[in-house]
């Protein structure tokens, strides 16, 4: 198996180039194992993130073979294919190799003020919640924050001052639950020019979250929402 | 080097970003100090976010939990521990659960709910009542959320992607840290009156492990070099149901709420083992030591080394809202729908009981060094931890060690140090990271860690006798000799993961010796250390504490008693 994969490193190198490598492929290989036999066999320059390698931590998010995906969950043979190509995540500047800087996305993450900011002090013992106000918040609180919605996304490649998918996300996430208390703040944030409205429902969150998270339903929840806080 | 000379400066630096950093962290900040979080990953990215089943507080909400309460929760504790465990410590750990928990909570981690509003709560084994709170199966995913989110509300300073390098410490007492800064590929000395290292588990050293990669016992290794205790290494847990091939933990919780093991004649075989009342509820060592013994009596699946793990029987509803985890791994990685199949499984390295020692306030030998979470040995797990307790402990323990260590800042003990020892210490690790880069050797560090993982996984494993660990030492000499003569690492200096991996290497070397001194030395089978050739449990001779020190780069055990309090000494039966 041939791995064409992006190099640079832009202390010593002028422009990226690809690196190939040949591999012996053992059945159910991931491209995270690929990576890691070229690092431990083939080239031990290459840096590359990765911890869990099981799909929960979000740390081995980039672009291979024409998709953003999980390296840790990508099964190479589900590739059907003798090159798997790999990319780092886009939209993010490159720090090495496949290696990109998250420090955009996290900031935008904080923008939102991501944390409970509750409706009432706190009981002696747990806030009720009810089945029914549990269940809307699933899925949103599935967000690895592994940044895939956000290299995937064509609006924040065109304006980088876009929110972006993962931190609506989150906005929705406590906006929906019962317990918080700050939803005309919350959408203040994100009911914006580089918020809500910058969205070109394109689906590219939702089409790659490898989390099954649907980043453009939520975007569109939203803008009802502050509709309807008009007519309030 | 004079000119590049700089010193970072907190009260406090916490050393790892998982689940025990962050609430350290947290707590430090609340009272009042200048705290920072020093991690060689994202916190997000930590171990912690792999835990799934849940955490023990005895809350009482299930309806036949409704006798539950901290006494209980301590003793089923001390019981699955195999009375190893220091029962002070597992006094303050129950009875702290229960306003922690609450505390998660009230700061939005999304626990699974009864009908009735309150939190949910499943059964894990070992535990007389259904104890263990959940969010679906990613509880840890939902808990270090929780937790980040609160250390960016207080604004708190991480250092993401810093690789601490060493604990500075002055006549018993902790001056800072040395750290390597992977993106800017700077070594850096950091001041801090006081450090608590919450950096995690070893298990990384075992081929078949459920940790993370980054599980790599940097912490403890770097602690044991500072001339700190390793207390109760021998105790390896490891987890009866993982992933076969990949060995993802498949939560306890699946076991808890009826899921089946079934061997190759499909039958449910943990009758065999403990009683009919007790089944796939087991603790885990007599779990693993089951589908173990299954498998080397040729009854694993085909004849292979794994067996089933059925829940078809709870059908796809309540697998794909209560394990949608599970569900998704099985059909990403196996191909396999839980709803229809079987799940093939094997038990695999999970969780260290030892760690650095220290007491139940987070205290080590070192004044002004903390620790806590899985790198610390407090005890509570003793040779044996139950399910559900280990988030737990990290969130009481990291609590305690945040409030002890502004509390050891409040009262004014440490002096602070000039920059002569900052100095010294960066240009010890300067002239580390020269020595190994002009290397001129030839072997392989992966090919000795990919030795070292089959002789952990064959002689050190779930059932150990002394030919093998004595041959396990020997081998284990062998590579650290093989080790001196490892090629360099790539050159760079920002992003080298093969430096990393050098540096780690050179640490499982250093912890496998002192899990397998502790192991052949203890002659006894007791929890997780389960002996062929002394099958029996001696409290008479053996219910005491491993302690491994490096005294002049060997490796000496010595002994310390287990404190027990009111809970007893007892049979061990289910």
């Amino acid at each position: 198996m041939k791995f064409r994969v992006f190099r640079f490193d832009p202390e010593n190198d002028c422009d990226p180039y690809f690196d190939e490598f040949d591999l012996p492929v053992e059945k159910g290989m991931t491209v995270l194992e690929g990576l890691y036999y070229i690092l431990e066999n083939l080239d031990s320059s290459l840096a590359f993130r990765s911890s869990c390698r099981c799909a929960i931590c979000g740390s081995c998010s980039m672009y291979i073979n024409g998709q953003f995906r999980l390296a840790c969950r990508t099964l190479i043979a589900n590739l059907e294919t003798d090159m798997v190509s790999i990319r780092p995540l886009s939209n993010l500047p490159i720090l090495k190799d496949l290696v990109v800087d998250m420090k955009p996305f996290f900031e935008n993450y904080k923008l939102i003020e991501p944390y409970l900011i509750p409706k009432e002090q706190p009981p002696e013992k747990e806030y009720y919640q009810s089945l029914q106000n549990r269940e809307k918040i699933d899925g949103s609180i599935d967000c690895l924050l592994c940044g895939i919605c956000y290299g995937a996304c064509p609006t924040v490649s065109l304006r980088k001052d876009y929110l972006g998918p993962a931190a609506i996300t989150k906005t929705f996430r406590f906006i929906t639950d019962s317990r918080d208390g700050a939803m005309e703040k919350r959408l203040a944030v994100v009911a914006t020019e580089d918020g809500i409205y910058r969205c070109h429902t394109i689906f590219n969150c939702q089409k790659f979250c490898p989390k099954d998270i649907d980043p453009s339903d939520y975007i569109s929840q939203l803008k009802r929402k502050v509709v309807w806080q008009l007519f309030k | 080097m004079e000119e590049e000379f700089s010193v970072f400066s907190h009260d406090i630096v916490v050393v790892g970003g998982g689940l025990a950093g962050l609430r350290a962290a947290i707590e430090a900040h609340d009272c009042g100090f200048d705290v920072a979080v020093v991690s060689k990953v994202h916190p997000l990215r930590s171990h912690s976010v792999m835990a799934q089943g849940g955490i023990n507080a005895s809350l009482a909400n299930h309806p036949e939990g409704k006798e539950d309460n901290w006494e209980k929760h301590a003793f089923d504790t001390i019981k699955g521990s195999d009375f190893l465990a220091d029962q002070d410590a597992v006094e303050t750990f129950a009875k702290e659960a229960l306003v922690n928990l609450y505390e998660l909570e009230h700061w939005g981690c999304p626990f699974s709910r009864f009908p009735n509003g309150k939190i949910a709560q499943r059964p894990f084994g070992g535990a007389g009542f259904p104890r263990t709170c959940f969010g679906a199966d990613k509880t840890g995913l939902y808990l270090i959320n929780t937790l980040y989110e609160q250390t960016i509300k207080r604004n708190i300073k991480i250092y993401e992607e810093w690789v601490v390098l060493e604990l500075i410490v002055e006549d018993q007492t902790c001056r800072g840290i040395v750290a390597y800064s992977l993106p800017e590929g700077e070594l850096e000395a950091f001041k801090a009156k006081a450090v608590i290292f919450c950096t995690g588990g070893n298990l990384r050293i075992y081929p078949k492990s459920s940790n993370s990669i980054t599980s790599t016992a940097s912490g403890v290794v770097m602690a044991f070099r500072a001339g700190l205790p390793l207390k109760d290494m021998e105790f390896v847990q490891f987890h009866p149901t993982t992933l076969y091939g990949l060995n993802l933990t498949l939560t306890e919780g699946a076991r808890g709420e009826g899921a089946y093991l079934l061997n190759d004649l499909g039958e449910r075989f943990m009758s065999r083992y403990v009683s009919e009342a007790i089944m796939e509820k087991a603790p885990r060592d007599i779990t693993s030591r089951a589908i173990q013994t299954e498998i080397n009596e040729g009854r694993g699946v085909g004849g292979k080394d794994y067996i089933y793990l059925d829940m078809r029987h709870f059908g796809a509803n309540t697998i794909k809202k209560r394990f949608p985890g599970i569900y998704e791994a099985c059909m990403e990685f196996r191909g396999i729908n839980p709803v229809k199949e079987p799940i093939p499984i094997q038990p695999a390295a999970h969780w260290s009981m030892g760690g650095i020692d220290c007491d139940y306030n987070t205290d080590t030998e070192v004044n002004g060094f903390f620790v806590a979470g899985e790198c610390a040995c407090v005890s509570i797990h003793g040779a044996n931890r139950l399910g559900g307790n280990s988030l737990m402990e990290t969130i009481v323990f990291g609590r305690r060690a945040g409030r002890r260590t502004s509390e050891y800042i409040a009262n004014g003990r440490p002096k602070s140090a000039g920059n002569g020892i900052y100095r010294e210490a960066l240009l010890k690790q300067e002239m580390r990271f020269q020595g190994i880069f002009e290397r001129t050797g030839t072997e392989s560090p992966y090919k000795i860690k990919s030795e070292l993982g089959t002789i952990m996984d064959t002689r050190v494993g779930i059932f150990r006798e002394e030919q093998d660990l004595r041959q396990a030492l020997n081998e284990i000499r062998e590579l650290q000799k093989r080790y001196e003569d490892v090629r360099p690492p790539y050159k760079g200096r920002r992003y080298n993961y093969d430096l990393l991996w050098h540096l780690d290497i050179e640490g499982f070397l250093t912890i496998s010796e002192v899990i397998v001194m502790g192991a052949l030395n203890r002659q006894e089978s007791r929890g997780s250390h389960a002996r062929l050739d002394y099958k029996e449990r001696d409290d008479k001779n053996w219910l005491k504490h491993t302690v491994a020190r490096l005294i002049d780069g060997e490796v000496i055990l010595s002994y310390k008693p287990v404190t027990i309090t009111k809970f007893g000494i007892g049979k061990r039966e289910y």
